[in-house]
């Protein structure tokens, strides 16, 4: 995270003196075993996804109508396991693996509604519903227009 | 120069005051810690009984303070005040627990650091002559500080190794004019001076607060010319794991030993290696409810004779730290004698 430095040269001195002495008792985050977690928590998702996916294809569904449905089972058993308070419990070992996937999202709306259902349903759960998932959209959509931009730039519309 | 000040930052006190009864309220997983038994009561969930968790800190404080109360057969009418605190915007855990009890009452707010504060100031006003009997009580609950704080419970977030949690939990002590009851006595204290080293991270409040710990820590021991084995036991409240480590060897650094007579009751009340709570606990409740039913317990049984506790805050808020500051910082000290 980042760090403030005085003005002064001496607060600065002793601060970066302290910082240094600081970092050396700061235990680092397991980078292999969180990332080999987030592998295996992000691929079961995705396998589960896939499971889904050929179930609905098995049904006689077309392609897309089972990845719209694919989609809306992962999304919505996402909810079910935030609602129940176990999606957390997977987060804190999945890290990464299970916050990208579209179950990670669906957690991050339901967890602030359920969570600020206490203030009500409009100043609480409506209201705060979008503080986490909020950002992620805001500049998913601007995203989105630039590369929509930059694609017409090169390949003109069509 | 007044007659009861050492040094720059230190009182001592003339006539006492006596810790005479306390009670502490812990939440579910502090109660399956390893100071479980040790709990006036043990919340059975996060909610004790009420719709929203404010509710239930804000119950746990009072029944801390009217259990404290029962225990020492004092009413309402009989207790001059009440100094409490916890870390809610507005205090309002300690407002709202005042509401039904008719005492006066002061609010106090030092983050984490907010028991000693309390326990300092109540000492003060004791021993100087202008109240009798004294309420010194902090609260924090781990779901109040997360909404407020941080995210909601529910987000499946991965913790860093250096954060900590807030514990859930109240304790409340009563203090006494010395000479009336025994009791373990509030001999010293040492007012600190906000600190900031720069550092910004918060989920590495013990990085933040050690400096704190470290200048109060010596600016005491030197304002009294006293050795660090003075003290059977120097706890903060609370460093965790890695604001501990930190602290000692600043301590070090200025040749004051503390290697085998210091801990933090962030530590104390978690089984780090089983708990899954990183570097351990903090919150105004965790030293208040560690102090209130361990380190008191210790004193009267005549396993501790002579405690230096150290409150440790971090006094940052959301907004401060979404706006790029570094978080300040600050450690009183009160010397706790059998």
């Amino acid at each position: 995270m980042g760090i403030n430095r005085s003005s002064d040269p001496q607060k600065r001195q002793a601060q970066m003196t302290y910082q240094s002495l600081a970092k050396k008792h700061q235990p680092k985050p397991r980078l292999a075993r969180n990332m080999f977690l987030a592998f295996l928590t992000g691929g079961a998702i995705s396998l589960l996804g896939q499971i889904l996916f050929n179930l609905y294809r098995g049904l006689g569904l077309n392609e897309g109508l089972s990845g719209s449905l694919m989609a809306v089972t992962l999304v919505f058993l996402a909810g079910l396991l935030t609602a129940l308070g176990w999606y957390d419990a997977i987060g804190r070992i999945g890290g990464a693996g299970s916050a990208i996937p579209i179950t990670g999202f669906a957690n991050s709306v339901v967890s602030p509604a359920v969570e600020f259902r206490q203030e009500g349903m409009v100043l609480g759960m409506a209201a705060r519903m979008f503080t986490v998932a909020g950002p992620v959209i805001v500049y998913g959509v601007v995203s989105a227009v630039v590369v929509g931009i930059l694609r017409w730039l090169v390949v003109g519309a069509g | 120069m007044a007659e009861h000040k050492r040094g720059r930052q230190t009182v001592v006190f003339r006539n006492p005051p006596v810790i005479t009864h306390t009670f502490s309220i812990a939440g579910p997983k502090e109660g399956r810690g390893p100071l479980g038994g040790k709990f006036h009561r043990v919340l059975p969930d996060l909610y004790y009984g009420e719709k929203s968790w404010e509710k239930a800190e804000i119950k746990m404080l009072r029944d801390s303070i009217q259990e404290l109360l029962a225990s020492a057969n004092l009413s309402p009418g009989q207790t001059d005040l009440v100094l409490a605190g916890d870390l809610l915007n507005q205090n309002i855990a300690a407002s709202f627990a005042l509401r039904e009890l008719p005492i006066p009452f002061v609010g106090l707010f030092n983050a984490c650091a907010t028991f000693a504060d309390a326990l300092l100031l109540g000492a003060m006003l004791v021993d100087g002559g202008y109240v009798d009997t004294v309420v010194a009580a902090a609260s924090s609950h781990y779901a109040t500080a997360e909404r407020q704080y941080r995210y909601p419970l529910e987000l499946g977030v991965q913790r860093r190794p250096t954060a900590q949690r807030t514990v859930t939990g109240s304790g409340a002590v009563l203090l006494q004019t010395g000479g009336k009851a025994p009791g373990p006595k509030i001999t010293a204290a040492t007012l600190g001076i906000v600190q900031d080293m720069g550092l910004k991270d918060v989920n590495d409040m013990g990085s933040a607060m050690a400096p704190a710990a470290a200048a109060t820590i010596e600016a005491h021991l030197s304002d009294l010319g006293r050795k660090p084995d003075y003290y059977d036991l120097i706890v903060s409240g609370d460093l965790a794991s890695v604001g501990l480590a930190i602290t000692k060897e600043l301590l070090q650094q200025k040749q004051i030993s503390v290697q085998n007579n210091m801990s933090c009751c962030g530590i104390m009340i978690y089984d780090l290696a089983r708990d899954g709570v990183e570097a351990g606990g903090s919150g105004a409740g965790c030293s208040a409810t560690v102090f209130a039913a361990h380190l008191y317990r210790e004193l009267v049984a005549g396993n501790l004779h002579k405690l230096l506790f150290v409150g440790t805050g971090s006094l940052h808020s959301p907004t401060t730290y979404q706006q790029g500051e570094s978080i300040p910082t600050i450690a009183h000290a009160v010397a706790v004698e059998a």
